[in-house]
């Protein structure tokens, strides 16, 4: 990956430009000014001024950089995992310019002091890092954070992450508390007392491998008692990393009843199924587990259709050697910024999804969920760029991992659709 | 190396009928060893075994060590209840610290499912599951289908019916693969909530009424009752259990047939099965303990026995 500052002016030209904001794809040239958006063409026209570089983008995909508000930096903490820093070079590698970190780390961000932290740390990132406050202290769903005073600090959102609500009157009362903060409350959606020690997806292949089973209703019993509460709190709730075609019903009700409810899908519970964990490869072992076929095939439809929002990676980085225990007492989760794309294009175009309608929900889809400008491509932005070669077919391997982890399923999959450059506070990363 | 088709062995999911069958023949053999005044030869001489057990085993330990002492390999036992971090060693650590010593073969029980399968990962000696957690222990299910075979003769379209707590049993599992690649019918009996999800999906029938499973069967596999599971949200009493599902002498008499009464032990006497049912002469429990160590002599040496020259 090579970094070099962006020039006083760039034109990147003979560009196949998608505008997900206006949901229009042309061929174009885009100038750049200082690092901001100056002007887009629609056609090849000369606008380029006597001092200005270049940059052909040979006719590839030139779109917003992606957005994730679901990933795990693990500082503080973990910094043995992953740190702000390197979770940014992960992050451009997969041309996501914009993410937002969960809050569980060692401490969990439960006050205005840690998101100052982390805000303050974040400045000299390569990308824009948003922090997500903690619900609870301590995450121990017992009493609120100062979740207004989080919010001045740079709070965008909150979540108990890993460890979901599960009393229901707490649960209450920060939609309630939260309303005037007009941020999204997210809900790990697991009812414990149905996961128990549950180690992946109750079904044939749990009974097969002998693997204690997590129901799929452990997820649509909290996204129904979710969605209740929000009916009666009318509050604001996004639903994280959706997992089975149960939870789809629900939420598609509350949008019909116009409830202000959105939800998120991986790229992990798009590509693979609960057969892949035949191996007992620790890193499919993810919280909400991977399930079946049947549920992802309709988590894709879901998607198609925009009863799901937007796709979230839950980048989840943990050390080699949790990952090399046995199943049971490996941790949850898998790193995903890296092979984002690569995985989504794959299965979403196998099942003709639009692109245009793909990158949406990597950009102004999830920024529309947490608040943020959505318009990247109007005059005067700071330039937040992604080019792609979507034909493109590689191998993820260990090459492709910039972040400190590498527990990854995808090592080995062969991916379509590549990043071959992203441009963010500045810079310009060949890929 | 290597008489059979895998490596290693983990699981009968993993193997076919005709290893099946190469295994219940030279088991066969064996046993005729077993029954000699002088039992040992020297088919394994200068291999060395270690028993890697993780969980607590009594007799599955004991007999892989005769089999080995009979086969006239080096053995060598570790065994601890703690199968988390040892003294803080990581499991890929304390395996290959101890293949680090030149071995041939690690016989490995752990509770949790697929250890077998990072173990594989981490060491090249053959590896044999001796049980991992509710996924497979393939050994026993080869020495019920040996068990099997000695009294009814052939398996195929045998009734074999499981009884109890097969969600946490993984000797269920075996005898599932087991008997159905040898072409019996399988009948699954037990409480609802310890019958684990889509399990006829793998070809077994469930029937929750024990005496209609007695009935229909030709042999029956009792499996314990784990006295933890009373009082959970699994079985509200032994009493309950007893009434519902024990193999009780009165449900053995109502039957106008014979039929064979096989336990993979420790047998609860009184809880799932009446002491004088085990006692019986339709029950063949000691049986299989023997048969135990002549399917592990043929394991082992169908795994790390040399090929004969010029074969």
């Amino acid at each position: 990956m090579k970094k070099t500052p962006l020039p006083k002016l760039l034109l990147i030209k003979n560009a196949d430009i998608i505008d997900p904001v206006k949901s229009e794809r042309y061929m174009g040239s885009i100038l750049l000014k200082n690092g901001k958006i100056e002007k887009i063409e629609k056609i090849e026209k000369n606008i380029a001024l006597s001092d200005t570089n270049i940059l052909d983008a040979n006719g590839k995909i030139v779109t917003h950089g992606f957005c994730d508000l679901h990933v795990h930096f693990r500082e503080p903490g973990r910094e043995d995992k992953e740190t702000l820093l390197s979770g940014a070079k992960a992050a451009i590698f997969g041309g996501f310019t914009e993410v937002c970190t969960m809050p569980n780390t060692n401490p969990p961000i439960d006050n205005p002091e840690s998101i100052r932290l982390i805000v303050d740390k974040a400045k000299s990132s390569q990308i824009k890092i948003h922090p997500i406050g903690a619900i609870s202290i301590g995450q121990k769903g017992e009493k609120l954070t100062e979740l207004s005073t989080m919010v001045n600090e740079g709070a965008v959102a909150f979540s108990d992450d890993g460890i979901p609500v599960m009393n229901s009157g707490l649960m209450r009362r920060v939609l309630e508390y939260s309303l005037p903060l007009s941020v999204p409350i997210i809900n790990h959606a697991e009812d414990l007392d149905l996961k128990v020690n549950g180690q992946m997806h109750e079904g044939f292949w749990s009974t097969c491998l002998g693997l204690t089973g997590i129901p799929d209703i452990s997820e649509s019993i909290m996204v129904n008692r979710d969605i209740e509460l929000l009916d009666f709190t009318n509050g604001r709730l996004h639903i994280p990393h959706v997992s089975s075609a149960k939870s789809i019903e629900y939420i598609k009700k509350a949008k019909e009843n116009e409830l202000n409810v959105t939800s998120e899908v991986t790229p992990h519970h798009l590509y693979f199924t609960d057969e892949d964990l035949q191996t007992y490869n620790t890193n499919f072992k993810v919280a909400p587990p991977i399930r079946t076929e049947d549920n992802r095939k309709k988590l894709i439809q879901a998607l198609k259709i925009g009863i799901i929002d937007c796709i979230a990676t839950d980048h989840a980085p943990h050390t080699i050697q949790e990952k090399e225990e046995p199943f049971d007492l490996a941790p949850c989760g898998m790193i995903g910024l890296e092979s984002a794309f690569g995985a989504i294009w794959k299965v979403l175009s196998e099942a003709k999804m639009d692109l245009i309608d793909i990158i949406s929900c990597l950009t102004v889809k999830p920024r529309q969920v947490m608040g943020f400008d959505k318009d990247l491509f109007r005059r005067g932005s700071n330039a937040q760029i992604v080019i792609i070669d979507p034909n493109e077919e590689w191998e993820f391997n260990l090459s492709s991992i910039y972040s400190k982890s590498r527990n990854s399923p995808f090592i080995g999959q062969k991916l379509k659709g590549k990043i071959k450059t992203t441009i963010s506070k500045g810079f310009f990363f060949e890929i | 190396m290597g008489f059979l088709k895998n490596k290693n062995l983990i699981g009968l999911a993993e193997l076919d009928k005709e290893d099946i069958n190469l295994i219940l023949q030279h088991a066969k053999s064996f046993k005729e060893v077993l029954n000699r005044p002088i039992k040992k030869v020297p088919t394994l001489q200068g291999k060395t075994i270690v028993n890697l057990f993780f969980e607590n085993s009594t007799r599955t330990r004991i007999s892989f060590e005769l089999a080995q002492k009979r086969l006239s390999a080096d053995t060598v036992n570790f065994s601890t209840s703690n199968s988390s971090l040892i003294k803080g060693e990581s499991f890929k650590d304390t395996v290959r610290n101890i293949e680090a010593m030149k071995i041939d073969c690690v016989v490995m029980r752990h509770p949790i499912p697929g250890s077998h399968f990072q173990l594989k990962n981490y060491i090249n000696s053959v590896i044999i599951n001796a049980g991992d957690g509710a996924h497979e222990h393939p050994t026993q299910g080869l020495l019920d289908l040996m068990s099997l075979l000695e009294v009814k003769k052939k398996i195929k379209g045998l009734r074999v019916a499981i009884i109890g707590d097969i969600s946490h049993s993984r000797v269920a599992r075996s005898n599932i693969y087991g008997l159905l690649k040898m072409g019996s019918k399988v009948t699954i009996c037990g409480p609802p909530n310890l019958i684990p999800m889509d399990i006829q999906k793998l070809g077994v029938d469930i029937n929750y009424d024990i005496n209609e499973t007695l009935s229909w069967a030709d042999a029956i596999i009792v499996l314990r009752i784990q006295r933890e599971r009373q009082g959970v949200c699994y079985i509200p009493s032994i009493r309950e259990y007893r009434d519902l599902y024990g193999i009780t002498v009165d449900r053995i008499q109502r039957l106008k047939k014979q039929i064979v009464i096989m336990h993979p032990g420790p047998i609860n006497r009184g809880v799932e099965i009446d002491s004088d049912v085990v006692d019986s002469e339709n029950a063949i429990v000691l049986d299989q303990v023997l048969n135990g160590v002549a399917i592990r002599m043929s394991v082992l040496y169908l795994l790390l026995g040399d090929s004969p020259k010029g074969s």
